[in-house]
């Protein structure tokens, strides 16, 4: 029981030490920055549009690119294999 | 289906064209309108590739394995988009073409993985397709880890809370290209999973004539 008390009464001190220790250590701490957020402006900075536009370009350009020739290659197989299946059916009728 | 995906497309030019500059990074950002997206198609079909491995490993579903290889087909197909479209925003955001960083990294990773499987899937022979499921399990294992890196270790790349809190006129064009690139992922994986569909049975027909 008296244990008991004695870690009691250590714990009640050192809790009332460490609080005012840790709202100094916060006060200290430099101000949070704010979030990275993108910001709209009406323009571009001046000399903005073309080093970037060739960026864009090829950004745009290799996806639209990729994407219609996906497209194709696969419209080509799907041809292919459904021609396959006509022919492998009319040969076993 | 495709006809509206395709309709949204032709469209987004305008959409994108109408959206406001960024005040640090200028034109440039605008690749971002087809970058996330195709990020998030990208991270999708590695999520559906691992859900169809597992339903074809433990659930032994046979037709689940066409839905792998569609799925991962896609990843390959809009991971390059992602991996290509970053780098060429990056150079004049950040100045370089790449960092090692955590979110870069692990994105080339799983691109790798999908790569590894398709080339598995084609040259790996019989046996392959079990091979190639427990591959792309290993691929969606890492999609969660590709999405909350930003947040936890230090990189340039914008954090996931850039997504909800866009101003409304940057917000449209952003929405609009992801509802484009979800129509072109779904039209896109059905038309490939129906070529594996097919395969099958031209292999069934073939083997069919054998017996006969």
């Amino acid at each position: 029981m008296k244990v008991i008390r004695q870690a009691v009464v250590v714990a009640a001190v050192t809790m009332a030490l460490a609080l005012p220790a840790v709202a100094l250590a916060k006060a200290a701490q430099p101000p949070q920055q704010p979030p990275a957020d993108f910001v709209p402006v009406d323009n571009a900075p001046p000399g903005e549009q073309i080093p970037a536009m060739p960026l864009l370009g090829a950004a745009y350009g290799f996806m639209w690119v990729g994407m219609l020739g996906y497209v194709f290659t696969l419209a080509r197989r799907l041809q292919k294999v459904e021609a396959e299946i006509t022919d492998l059916e009319s040969r076993r009728k | 289906m495709l006809a509206i995906a395709a309709g949204l497309f032709a469209f987004a030019p305008f959409m994108i064209d109408a959206a406001p500059y960024e005040a640090t990074m200028g034109l440039v950002y605008k690749i971002y309108f087809f970058h996330m997206p195709s990020a998030w198609m990208f991270m999708t079909a590695a999520i559906t590739a691992g859900v169809a491995s597992f339903r074809f490993l433990f659930l032994k579903r046979p037709r689940a394995e066409h839905w792998v290889t569609a799925a991962a087909e896609l990843a390959v197909l809009f991971g390059a988009f992602t991996l290509v479209t970053g780098p060429l925003w990056a150079r004049k955001a950040w100045g370089v073409w790449w960092v090692w960083d955590a979110r870069l990294t692990s994105s080339l990773m799983v691109f790798m993985i999908f790569v590894a499987y398709t080339l598995l899937k084609k040259y790996g022979g019989p046996g392959s397709d079990k091979l190639g499921a427990g591959l792309a399990l290993f691929g969606m294992a890492n999609v969660p880890f590709i999405y909350v890196s930003v947040n936890y270790w230090r990189t340039f790349h914008p954090p996931t809370s850039v997504v909800p809190t866009l101003p409304v006129a940057m917000g449209i064009p952003l929405w609009y290209c992801v509802t484009a690139f979800t129509l072109l992922y779904i039209v896109l994986l059905r038309l490939r999973a129906r070529l594996e569909h097919q395969r099958a049975r031209v292999e069934a027909l073939y083997l069919a004539e054998d017996e006969a």
